[in-house]
């Protein structure tokens, strides 16, 4: 606990320092991430971060020391040569695009192993620290550390911020960007750079091999909870804010911990969450939503099957009739009869089942909009009367008042469906 | 040096059958258009490998291949989940799933770091030339030669037995999964088979080869081959060539350069993908007349 409070009300600087660097290159390459996800190029980002460990290494070569300068800008440059190769290759072999990222990913990665053996049989002494970019250690961030990650994370967020429009034709429809005279090409590669960025500056603290989850998770995570894309960009970057701190806060805890792999943890578990309880795209909702619709449609039929009794002069229906016309269906028959009952739709008399007059113009309504449907398919799309009903049976259901209001126009207020039926309106008595 | 060096030539013959067991398998996997998938069950096999030390204590035990096993197979059905239930799209799914357990597989190295003997950097590039040194000794006593070897035999020996098998079903769900459906093959149990075969191929390698360098092996001979050709029995015979090629000039380089064979083995491998590339590519055979014509096929 004594741990909690020391770190979290920042009484040591550097601790402060960490949790802006974290905070801010998480928020930097969510948003990045964000973009890309929406571009469907996320695994683009798995493969740039996985490309940036031979720059890392040639900077450590150049600069015999850990050096950030050295080491920002070699990865930058290996990151932009294997986005320069991904995107060749695409346009010059017929590779598919998920080949070419493995490819490029691992060839990369490979020649990064090769130097890092080759430096650490030098015997350097900075080596150690060296490892550290594999897996990431947010702790070792100093201050002029931070000066370069962080600023670099602002120059994206603002970057980002400012051409936001740009971007945003990039991602959801470069062609017609083109057509009304952007320069989509230069869009495209300014919109690279920032993504190869956004990698370079979490190499430090998250690690080449776990940096992609920073780009990819706190998007989709977030694209569970809203349509609009700046609430989109917001969620995602405090997603991957949180996670950070949080991560951080376990290597400060437990010093033998890297930081990377418990950030990507957290992440991956607000991810989860989304997944699985976020309204209206979460599991659990579209499952309970699916199972309300079918329940509504299961009413439905009962409704009409009522109905169709009264059509043919019987004022009601055995619960065993009803049983017997959905076979197999007992128990969500026995379910819906207990739901229109308590809706006050249809009234039960012992074992006999008959409508209340509410019920009645809802039983109307079903068949009505399910006789106008066929009619419509049958006169506009001319598809013969007996190939009508399917279509009808599920439209039943959805059809909103407005279309109802539409179709009747359209049909001019008909009497009758293509099986000669009735079409039945609120103030016929039958 | 050049003359006959048992080192040597037992390092290169196990990297040779490493890499021509991947090669069988990514060939496969490219068709499937699933070298992420296989990039993806490289990294997430982590976890199961370290539970499967820990448990059984060694690094011999089988628990670490039925761990891994296990855990290739949960990395598939999860980002078939991902993808299918919660309507992740596809490479997000792949990103998440392997990102996650990857970080699973590094805490869990970092929480039993005493109780195992393994460490991150053994994961990452492994260590072949150590492969001499680390000697099959039976309960008699009697020196078989170097373990891992044996492992990389087996291996090649299943992943051969396993493709020779269901040659004709793994061809058919590869190009058509529908009309595979049809003729009566369950795709997905073929898919299932796949990548249990990856997921056994990347723990039987890692020692050699590490975790992430499998991928390299899975997926750069087999897309250097489909340059060049695309009947699916070439495609198989330039594979195994490249494999053995990489793994010669590989282990000399390394050897020169005193690197990590593993690496330069992809890095070489890397170099050739890269070559063929550019010699089969537009530029080139725009410009010296190669009649290297350019078809839209695997777009």
């Amino acid at each position: 606990m004594s741990d909690f409070l020391y770190f979290f009300t920042f009484q040591d600087s550097s601790i402060a320092f960490v949790v802006i660097g974290i905070i801010l290159l998480g928020v930097g390459s969510a948003y990045v991430g964000t973009y890309s996800f929406l571009d469907k190029k996320a695994l683009l980002g798995d493969a740039i971060s996985h490309a940036v460990l031979p720059g890392i290494c040639l900077g450590f070569i150049l600069a015999g020391t850990k050096n950030p300068v050295y080491i920002v800008s070699g990865a930058f440059f290996s990151g932009a040569l294997a986005t320069f190769l991904t995107s060749w290759l695409r346009k010059n072999t017929r590779l598919s695009e998920d080949a070419i990222i493995a490819s490029i990913l691992s060839i990369f990665f490979g020649f990064g192993i090769v130097l890092l053996t080759v430096i650490q049989k030098s015997g350097n002494p900075e080596m150690a620290g060296l490892n550290q970019f594999i897996f990431g250690n947010a702790i070792a961030i100093l201050e002029e550390d931070l000066w370069i990650y962080g600023g670099l994370a602002v120059f994206i967020i603002l970057s980002l911020s400012i051409f936001q429009k740009e971007f945003s034709l990039l991602v959801f429809n470069a062609e017609y960007g083109k057509a009304i005279g952007y320069p989509m090409g230069l869009i495209r590669l300014v919109f690279n750079v920032l993504m190869i960025l956004s990698v370079v500056i979490g190499i430090q603290a998250i690690g080449v091999v776990l940096m992609a989850a920073l780009l990819i998770t706190p998007g989709a995570a977030a694209r569970f909870w809203t349509d609009k894309l700046g609430n989109l960009v917001i969620l995602a970057g405090i997603f991957s804010a949180v996670s950070g701190v949080m991560g951080t806060y376990i290597s400060f805890v437990l010093p033998q911990m890297p930081t990377g792999p418990w950030v990507v943890v957290f992440l991956s578990f607000l991810a989860l969450i989304s997944f699985l309880f976020a309204p209206k795209r979460g599991v659990l909702s579209r499952y309970i939503s699916r199972r309300s619709y079918l329940k509504k449609t299961h009413q439905d039929h009962l409704l009409k099957a009522l109905y169709r009794a009264l059509e043919a002069g019987k004022k009601n229906m055995t619960i065993e009739e009803i049983y017997e016309a959905y076979p197999f269906q007992k128990r969500e028959s026995d379910q819906s009869i207990d739901n229109l009952i308590s809706n006050g739709l249809i009234i039960k008399n012992q074992s006999i089942i008959s409508l209340t007059p509410k019920g009645k113009s809802e039983s109307k309504r079903i068949v009505r909009l399910h006789r106008l449907w066929e009619l419509y398919l049958n006169e506009y799309m001319n598809i013969a009367p007996d190939h009508v009903h399917d279509s009808a049976e599920k439209l039943e259901h959805i059809l909103t008042p407005e279309l109802e209001e539409l179709l009747e126009n359209r049909l001019n207020y008909p009497k009758l469906d293509p099986h000669q039926e009735t079409i039945p309106r609120d103030h016929d008595e039958l | 040096m050049m003359s006959f060096d048992q080192n040597a030539f037992l390092i290169i013959f196990t990297a040779s059958m490493i890499s021509i067991s991947c090669g069988l398998l990514g060939v496969f996997m490219m068709l499937r258009k699933m070298s992420m998938t296989g990039d993806a069950i490289s990294h997430a096999v982590l976890p199961g490998i370290v539970i499967g030390f820990f448990v059984s204590g060694s690094q011999r035990g089988l628990e670490v291949i039925i761990g891994a096993g296990i855990l290739g197979i949960l990395a598939t059905l999860m980002i078939d989940w991902l993808r299918r239930k919660a309507r992740v799209q596809l490479d997000a799914s792949i990103g998440i799933t392997f990102t996650l357990l990857f970080a699973i597989g590094i805490i869990l190295i970092n929480l039993l770091a005493y109780k195992v003997d393994l460490d991150q950097e053994c994961v990452l590039y492994g260590e072949i030339a150590y492969l001499p040194i680390d000697l099959w000794i039976t309960g008699g006593g009697q020196n078989m030669g170097p373990r891992i070897m044996y492992l990389a035999l087996l291996n090649l020996i299943l992943v051969g037995g396993f493709i020779y098998l269901f040659f004709k079903e793994l061809t058919v769900t590869s190009f058509d999964e529908n009309f595979s459906m049809v003729i009566g093959i369950p795709a997905g149990v073929i898919n299932l088979g796949l990548m249990s075969m990856v997921s056994y191929t990347t723990v039987s390698s890692f020692e050699a080869v590490g975790a992430i360098l499998v991928v390299a092996l899975l997926v750069v001979p087999p897309a250097t081959a489909f340059l060049w050709t695309k009947k699916l029995n070439q495609l198989i015979k330039i594979t195994i060539g490249i494999g053995i090629g990489i793994a010669i000039l590989g282990y000399y380089l390394a050897y020169f350069f005193d690197s990590s064979i593993a690496g330069m083995v992809v890095s070489v491998a890397g170099i050739v993908f890269l070559a063929s590339a550019l010699y089969k590519s537009k530029l080139f055979s725009n410009r010296f007349g190669t009649s290297t014509k350019q078809e839209s096929f695997g777009n």
